[in-house]
């Protein structure tokens, strides 16, 4: 963070007209923050929300790998983005694999794949040629580092998520809603139950971009928590969860440049405090 | 009532889990446009049964059918009410929403169209439900949700009824209601119960089943002493069942 000076509100909004890397992180948080409201109103709902720890936490795994394979084989095209997209898909087919069709305790494989992620990060990060990884921004997550590659990456993920969702809407909600019905229907339930994986499994990758590994759950969830508690619609939750997360986003990296504060942790800090307050506010029923 | 369709007919049905038969020996049939009530005790095979008839599990032995084919073939003409336990009041839908499930059949992509909607509006209005179409589904009463089931299965626009123990927890002025809109849907289409309630079957069944590994079937209505047999026998049943799993015990039925 040292890298930005202190400032006011003002010259945050000149900073976004002149420097780059803040113009990025913006339109990253912007673009990605639409596809948090919609997918974590479903990741709430569906009660999968350690499915999506379990899925940031093996992002580092395939972080590490491509940071390990393009340094030993000059492969340019593999950046960590790629590897945290496979990684990612990987993670959300194999839960999804083991809770539809073998005996093994959801729990059990969330948690492994949870640590074999990260273990195999770290590993990957110490034997990689070149200088040291910066993990602290991959842990923590550090939105000024974008990219305009990243924010291109982040655009298209988001436009496949957001069409994913638009189409299957009443299919996945259905679903979420009662498995066995939407089969009766002849709805391949077991396929859209993966299919709701593997878009949570690309947010994940956006969010780790934005909140990094640890804090990117809260930023998932939150939103569509705090949502959920004023309104009992889902397309209403997912709005309101997809306006607060653009506040937090927008707000959050505004006033942490401002106040020259670190910009995961800040916005996720603000999220808690709401949520906690929407708690006590409509908290009982 | 020769001339009658039948639509469900099972013949010799076996069916297992493990090693040890679940259900054996089951046949039965349903000519069209009538309603029967399966009965028994936990764990004698009703379950099961409604399952084999959703064509979610594949017969053992033997033979089910419904309308004449598969029953996984027809499930498009099954409307199907499950227990009302096991859904999450917390899930923020509305009931037109719920009901609207029993459309996505003919829904590709996007939204439903108009005509699908007009089907589940329709379905909202015939259990009396239609000025609560908007009302989310943590707002509704134990009643009005399992109406709200009754309507999703009615907007499938199915030619069979099947109902998991729609009355199970639910309070009793609820479960009048409930009858009534049961008892005005019991004249225009076949309808399958599984229920403990003997209001539903003195009120809805034309016969009833007695499931409990094997099959029996008494026509209503019931004397007061069969009911009394089948349901204070249960405990002797549920003995004589785990005494030995291999016989079907209907030694409180009594043959009609």
């Amino acid at each position: 963070m040292e890298i930005i000076p202190r400032a006011s509100m003002t010259e945050f909004l000149h900073a976004i007209q002149e420097v780059s890397f803040i113009r990025y992180a913006l339109l990253a948080g912007i673009v990605s923050s639409l596809t948090f409201g919609v997918v974590g109103t479903f990741v709430v709902t569906r009660r999968i929300g350690y499915i999506a720890a379990a899925i940031a936490h093996s992002i580092l795994g395939g972080i590490g790998a491509s940071i390990y394979f393009s340094r030993v084989y000059e492969l340019a095209w593999l950046t960590p983005m790629v590897g945290a997209v496979v990684a990612a898909l990987l993670s959300a087919a194999v839960i999804g694999w083991v809770s539809l069709r073998t005996s093994e305790r959801e729990d059990t494989i969330i948690g492994a794949i949870w640590a074999f992620g990260m273990a195999t990060g770290l590993l990957f990060m110490h034997y990689a040629p070149g200088k040291a990884v910066n993990l602290e921004s991959y842990i923590f997550g550090d939105i000024l580092l974008t990219s305009r590659s990243d924010v291109i990456a982040t655009v298209v993920l988001a436009a496949i998520i957001l069409t994913l969702v638009g189409l299957f809407y009443h299919k996945l909600v259905a679903v979420c809603f009662d498995e066995e019905f939407a089969r009766l229907r002849g709805i391949s339930s077991n396929l859209y139950y993966l299919l709701l994986l593997a878009i949570t499994a690309i947010s994940m990758v956006l969010l780790v971009r934005v909140a990094g590994i640890i804090l990117s759950l809260a930023l998932l969830v939150l939103p569509a928590a705090t949502a959920s508690r004023f309104s009992r619609q889902m397309w209403v939750v997912m709005l309101m969860a997809l306006g607060l997360a653009l506040v937090y986003n927008a707000g959050g990296l505004a006033v942490s440049f401002a106040i020259d504060t670190p910009t995961g942790p800040f916005i996720v800090f603000v999220a808690s405090v709401v949520y906690g307050l929407s708690f006590l506010l409509k908290g009982k029923r | 009532m020769a001339e009658k369709r039948i639509v469900v007919q099972c013949d010799d049905l076996c069916f297992r889990y493990g090693k040890p038969w679940v259900l054996e020996d089951v046949s039965f049939k349903v000519p069209e446009g009538e309603s029967l009530c399966i009965i028994g005790p936990n764990g004698g095979g009703k379950s099961t049964l409604l399952k084999l008839l959703l064509g979610l599990l594949e017969p053992g032995k033997g033979s089910l059918s419904l309308f004449g084919e598969p029953c996984e073939k027809v499930r498009s003409r099954i409307g199907y009410v499950p227990q009302s336990m096991q859904f999450d009041r917390m899930f923020p839908i509305s009931a037109i929403d719920i009901v609207l499930m029993g459309r996505l059949d003919r829904l590709k992509v996007g939204r439903f169209s108009k005509e699908c909607r007009a089907v589940a509006a329709d379905a909202l209005d015939e259990v009396g439900l239609a000025d609560m179409a908007n009302r989310p589904f943590s707002d509704l009463s134990g009643g009005e949700r399992q109406r709200v089931m009754i309507a999703r299965a009615l907007a499938c626009e199915p030619d069979l009824l099947l109902l998991d123990e729609p009355t199970a927890n639910v309070d009793l002025s609820v479960e009048e209601q409930f009858l009534e809109t049961l008892v005005e849907l019991r004249k225009k289409m076949t309808i399958l119960v599984v229920t403990h309630d003997l209001d539903i079957v003195s009120l809805v069944g034309d016969s009833v089943l007695c499931v409990n590994h094997r099959v029996h079937r008494h026509s209503l209505p019931l004397s007061g002493e069969t009911i009394k047999e089948i349901y204070s026998g249960r405990r002797r049943l549920e003995h004589d069942r785990r005494a030995r799993h291999n016989h079907g015990d209907h030694s409180a039925c009594q043959h009609d």
